[in-house]
Parts: structure tokens; sequence; C-alpha cells
């Protein structure tokens, strides 16, 4: 049995297919304007590197932000369920999730059988998410990928307090102007989002073994900011943007 | 191509159908509408038929001016009517050009803007001949009501209900009572005459009637499933809030009540397949109410009760109905939004027993500090006793601003998975 999972985000758009509870293909693509179009063009990319036809999948879920926009899904299940689906796959060990996406940050504590418990997300702003790192990358002139690399050499991370994605731009901007090093801003930003995702997670109780997933999972400064503020290890899959697509393929078998 | 009304009927899954929605109807609406209408025609009319007018406070004593013949208006009845006809982002912004911050209260925002132009969806409130400001709500009203006093140059009366963190002393019993006989004598001044405290004793008498079947309306969702919703309560609360202590409170409630107990043998539900019974808490997102209601109806969910529209008649436990002006006091202080969270934890708990709730879904109200406060520690105490999933939903009564839908979607969403998971 083939499904499909397809997680249409507010940055990038990602697809899963599982053949007999096996991952058998992923594939990433930027969401851009139209989240409809989005999910076809990835159903289309999996489809094609994957070597399967339409006919063959027999069961299609959509999450992510444009998940009610997928209209060839047979069911929307929110990225909630889904990433703690994907992540006991990934690890059946797993208790406890925080997924840090492009529009949210999430913390969700689940069950031995990878069901939800409980979960808490972040208010409307935008501070602690990728949208976040996005603007702070523009603001540093640095490439979002070598964010982590390059927070890992900071000898000092400077103080971003701000809570809210425009103050914290201005004030790293302000951070610039002083000379501040470009290392230590960016180990600040990453103290930043961890500190906020982790007064959210605290609140909820985190249970080890905590995985993170999401897109900012790639970024290694933010899971060390996070392990520093939760005082838990934190464990990142190379799958870590595609939990949310893949727990949705999972849970089109049981559809 | 239109299809008819029979063929619409025909053609949907019956969870949509118009006769389906007809049915479900609440009848009494058409009525209160009535009744809020010519209550506003008075009150913007006072000028001319020589009536006096005062502003109050939502959580106020209302009796006395009821008594004296004296047309209470509600700046936050105002208010949820602005946030409904969502005119709340214009006002709000309006005040905010006039220098108020946007972390204020989003009642107090929006009613502070629609004063110099009489905006608003009614043209702006009537111009007060006093200001009755109680603070058993919150301490935002202080300034609010010195404010409008200064702007209309009108007297302003404060009743100051100390905060009850687990009891009410003596010492304050006294202090609050010494207050009811000064506000009192601040009507008689105003209005040039004295005080019939027959009258008062009647009208005490009609204000806890009042409350008592208001409880009795909001009990009926009791019943599984249940005849109506909090969506239902936001809109009907306006009497007990605005006509406490009026008969016409009391033919409508019992209207409504009937109605509702109709409803029941007919087994007419608010939400048509009940599966999961919701507690809310905290006041409504007024501009998102449709929005809230068919979402969680879709989910088949129901939010059967709220700490909101039960907080007026929450405290009739404390007053007497054969000594209203002595109770009053009592009463007036130890409202919901005026103990301590240990009790407001109990209270909720109450309210998840009474309508056996699978539930709660929690607004944390940008606006309103007082009743977010506490909301964490509410939601771990509910968590611990009861084991129930709660939400947290981050908004604003008022201000649209505050309200993200998408994120709010994702939330209820997953909160139902987690619900129909267990």
């Amino acid at each position: 049995m083939i499904t499909l999972g397809i997680d249409v985000g507010s940055i990038t758009a990602k697809a899963a297919l599982v053949k007999d509870g096996k991952l058998l293909a992923t594939a990433v693509i930027v969401t851009g304007y139209n989240s409809k179009n989005a999910g076809e063009t990835v159903y289309e990319k999996i489809l094609s590197e994957a070597g399967v036809n339409r006919s063959e999948i027999q069961g299609i879920v959509a999450t992510g932000y444009g998940r009610n926009s997928v209209s060839f899904a047979g069911k929307s299940i929110t990225e909630i369920t889904c990433h703690a689906a994907g992540a006991h796959f990934l690890n059946p060990a797993v208790r406890s999730v925080i997924d840090i996406g492009g529009q949210d940050s999430k913390a969700i504590v689940m069950d031995e059988a990878g069901k939800v418990k409980d979960f808490a997300m972040n208010d409307k702003c935008a501070a602690g998410t990728g949208r976040f790192l996005e603007v702070m990358a523009r603001a540093l002139e640095v490439d979002i990928n070598d964010f982590g690399s390059i927070s890992l050499t900071a000898d000092n991370p400077a103080k971003i307090s701000s809570l809210c994605t425009v103050f914290a731009e201005s004030e790293v901007i302000s951070l610039i102007a002083k000379g501040e090093k470009r290392k230590n801003i960016i180990a600040g930003i990453h103290e930043s989002i961890g500190s906020r995702v982790a007064a959210m997670a605290g609140r909820l109780g985190l249970t080890s073994p905590v995985m993170m997933t999401g897109g900012v999972a790639k970024n290694i400064g933010v899971v060390k900011a996070l392990e520093s503020r939760t005082g838990k290890s934190i464990e990142v899959s190379e799958m870590a943007q595609l939990t949310g697509a893949i727990g949705a393929a999972l849970i089109a078998m049981t559809l | 191509m239109s299809l008819t009304k029979r063929e619409k009927i025909m053609t949907t899954d019956g969870r949509t159908t118009d006769a389906e929605k007809e049915k479900r109807k609440i009848k009494s609406v058409k009525k209160m509408k009535e009744i809020m209408t010519n209550y506003y025609i008075e009150a913007k009319t006072a000028e001319q038929t020589g009536k006096k007018v005062a502003w109050i406070t939502s959580g106020g004593p209302v009796e006395p001016l009821i008594v004296m013949d004296i047309i209470p208006v509600y700046p936050e009845n105002h208010g949820a009517m602005i946030g409904a006809s969502k005119m709340g982002v214009d006002l709000c912004e309006k005040s905010e050009q006039m220098g108020y911050s946007r972390d204020l209260c989003s009642y107090a925002r929006a009613d502070i803007a629609c004063t110099p132009v009489n905006g608003g969806p009614i043209g702006g409130l009537p111009k007060p001949d006093m200001l009755v400001c109680c603070n058993n709500i919150c301490g935002t009203v202080l300034k609010w009501y010195e404010i409008q006093a200064r702007y209309y140059k009108v007297p302003l009366f404060i009743l100051d209900t100390p905060f009850c963190h687990t009891e009410f002393s003596d010492e304050a019993r006294k202090y609050v009572r010494k207050q009811v006989d000064e506000y009192i004598l601040f009507l008689e001044t105003v209005c040039g005459k004295k005080c019939d405290y027959d009258r008062m004793a009647e009208v005490g008498k009609l204000s806890v009637k009042g409350q008592r079947l208001w409880q009795e309306v909001l009990d009926t969702a009791a019943h599984k499933p249940a005849p109506m919703s909090a969506f239902d309560a936001f809109f009907h609360l306006a009497l007990i809030v605005t006509l406490r202590g009026t008969r016409t409170v009391i033919d409508y409630y019992t209207g409504l009540l009937e109605e509702m107990k109709e409803r029941i043998n007919s087994g007419i539900s608010a939400v048509p397949y009940e599966k999961y019974r919701l507690l809310w808490d905290n006041l409504p997102v007024w501009y998102k109410t449709k929005w809230l209601s068919e979402k969680f109806a879709a989910h088949d969910a129901c939010l059967v009760a709220d700490t909101y529209t039960s907080a007026w008649c929450g405290s009739l436990k404390y007053i007497d109905e054969n000594d209203f002006l002595g109770t009053m006091a009592e009463g007036y202080s130890r409202i919901y939004l005026n103990i301590g969270v240990d009790e407001m934890a109990e209270t909720v708990i109450g309210m998840v027993d009474k309508y056996d709730a699978d539930g709660v879904v929690m607004h944390s109200n940008r606006s309103c500090k007082p009743y977010s406060l506490g909301q964490y520690d509410i939601q771990r105490i509910v968590q611990e006793k009861r084991k129930i999933p709660t939400l947290m939903i981050e908004a604003d009564m008022v201000d649209e601003r505050s309200f993200s839908e998408s994120q709010i979607e994702t939330r209820i969403d997953a909160f139902m998975e987690v619900l129909k998971a267990r």
C-alpha cells in the first residue's frame, strides 16, 4: 500500500511517500505565493522522482498551513498530529516534539503510540519562527544555511530582548551599527528563539526523549540554544523538515 | 442555477439545509432585538424626555439607578456591539491617534474614540448626566471613566470593591456597605430627589429573580444535547447586564427559559450532531463569534457553557433578596473577576462537572488583563484535577488585529484531533 503525505507550510511544501510502512521518497519545494499550486507541484515532483503513478496512491493526507487548499487530499490533519506521528516513526522512543516551522513554533507531548497528549503553540507574533530567522539573515547579509555554523563560533552572544520580529530586527540593526560581531549577533538571535520556545515548552512540560522537527531544526545554533534553555538533550533527524509530511503519509495508511 | 428550498433540503446531507437551520434558530432572538432597540432609543432620546442617563460599568450595581428612574448605559455593551459589527479596528486606531496605547483595553479605546465623533454602530452613546464606576471588574475602568467624566464635565461616582483574595472580611463588608450609602446620596444629589427605599427593596428582589432566571436559562445547557450554546448566551446576556432589576428581564428570560425547555422536549440542539461538550473561558471574540461557532460545530463540538455569561449570576449566593441593600456589597465584591485564582479554578471545575464538559477552551484576551492573568494556572489546575484537554487561544475581544485566523484554526483543529483520539 502506497500513501502520500503533503505538508504545505508557509515557506516550503513537503511531500512524503510511504509504502507498506517504509519511507519510499520525499520532496521539498518553496511554497511561494500560491499554496494550492505548491501542493500540486510537490505532488508531481515526488511522483516523477519516485517513478510512481497517481493511480498507485491509495490515500493522501494534507497537513500544514495550506492543508485545506490541497484539493486532491482525502483528508486534512493538523501538523501537530502529523509531526507527532512522524516523530514516532523516526524514533518510537520520542515523547516530546519541538517543531519550529516558518510561521509558528509548537511543543507537543505524546504517548508511547505517538498520539498527541497535549500541545502549545506560539502566540500571533512571528518571533521564534523560521520567518524570524529569514528576516534576520537578510538584515545580516548571511545565507540562512550558514547561521548555525557561524553561531557556534560566537565568543559572546549579543542580547536581543525584543519579543517582536520588527523590534528585534531594529535591535539587530543597531547592534550592527555598534560594530558587534556578526557571529555574536547570530548567536544572540538563536538565544532569543531558544528562550521563547523553551518558555512555551516549559509550560507544557517536556518529557524526554525530545526531538526537534521542522525546517529550523537544520539550524544547529537553535538546537543548542534550546538544549541549554530546556536543560534537555534534543535529537534531530535528517528528516526533520519532512516529519510532518511523513506523519501525514502514515496517517493516510490508517484511514 | 439556483435551487428551490425543497431541492436544497433534498440535495444536502441534512447538516446545512435551510429547514434545519430554521429549526435551530432561537425564536426569542427577535423579541430580544426589539427590547434592546427600544432600550437604546429610550436612552438616545433621554434628553428630550427629560430622563437622566448614567454610564455604568458592566459589573456595577445598577439597581439604585433603576430605583431613581435613571437610564443605565453601558460603554462595555457598546464595546461589544462595536466588536460584533467589526468596527473595532477603525476605532482602536483612532484612539491610538488620540494618544492611547495599543496595550490598553479595546473596549476602552473603542469607546473613547467614539465619543468626540459620535462613531460606532449606533452613532455614539447618549450623553451621560453622571458616571458610575465600580472596579470589581478591572482597574482600567477608573481611568476610562475619569477621562469620560472630564470630557462630558459630569460627576463621577467610584465604588471601590476590595479584591477578595480568599475571603470577604468584615472590614471590607463595612467599607463597601458604607459606599453603597454614599452612592445613593450621590444619585439623590444629581437627581435632586430622594431615594424610595420601598422601591429599592422591590427592585432588589427583581434583580435577584432576574439573575436566578438567567442561571436557569444557562443551566438548560447541562442537558445533552444542549439546547443552547455559549454563543447564544453571549447574545442573550445583554439584558441581565443592562436591565437587571426590571420586570422586562424577568418576562424575557421566562420566555427564553420556556423556549429552551421546549427545545429539550423536541430534541432541538444548538449543534446538530453534538458529540463534544466544551467550556469557554473569558470574553467572546466579538467579531468572530459566527466563525468560531461554525468552526466548533463542524467538529460536532458545542460550547455548552462559559465563565463569562455566568458571571452575572455567579455571586447570587451572597445576596439576600430580602435585604438587597445590606448584602449587595458582598454580592458585587465577590464576582468572578474579583476573586483569587484558586477560587476561579474551583468555579471552572464546578462548571466542567455541572455541564459535563470534555474540554476547556480559554481565550487569552489581550484586552482583559484581570480575566487573562491567571489562565495558565487555571489551565494547569483543571488539567490536574479533571484530566481533560484545554486549549488556549490568543486573541482580543474587539481589536481584530490581534487575531490570526489560520493559526487559531490550526489550534482548534489540533485540539479537536486530540479530543477525538481520546
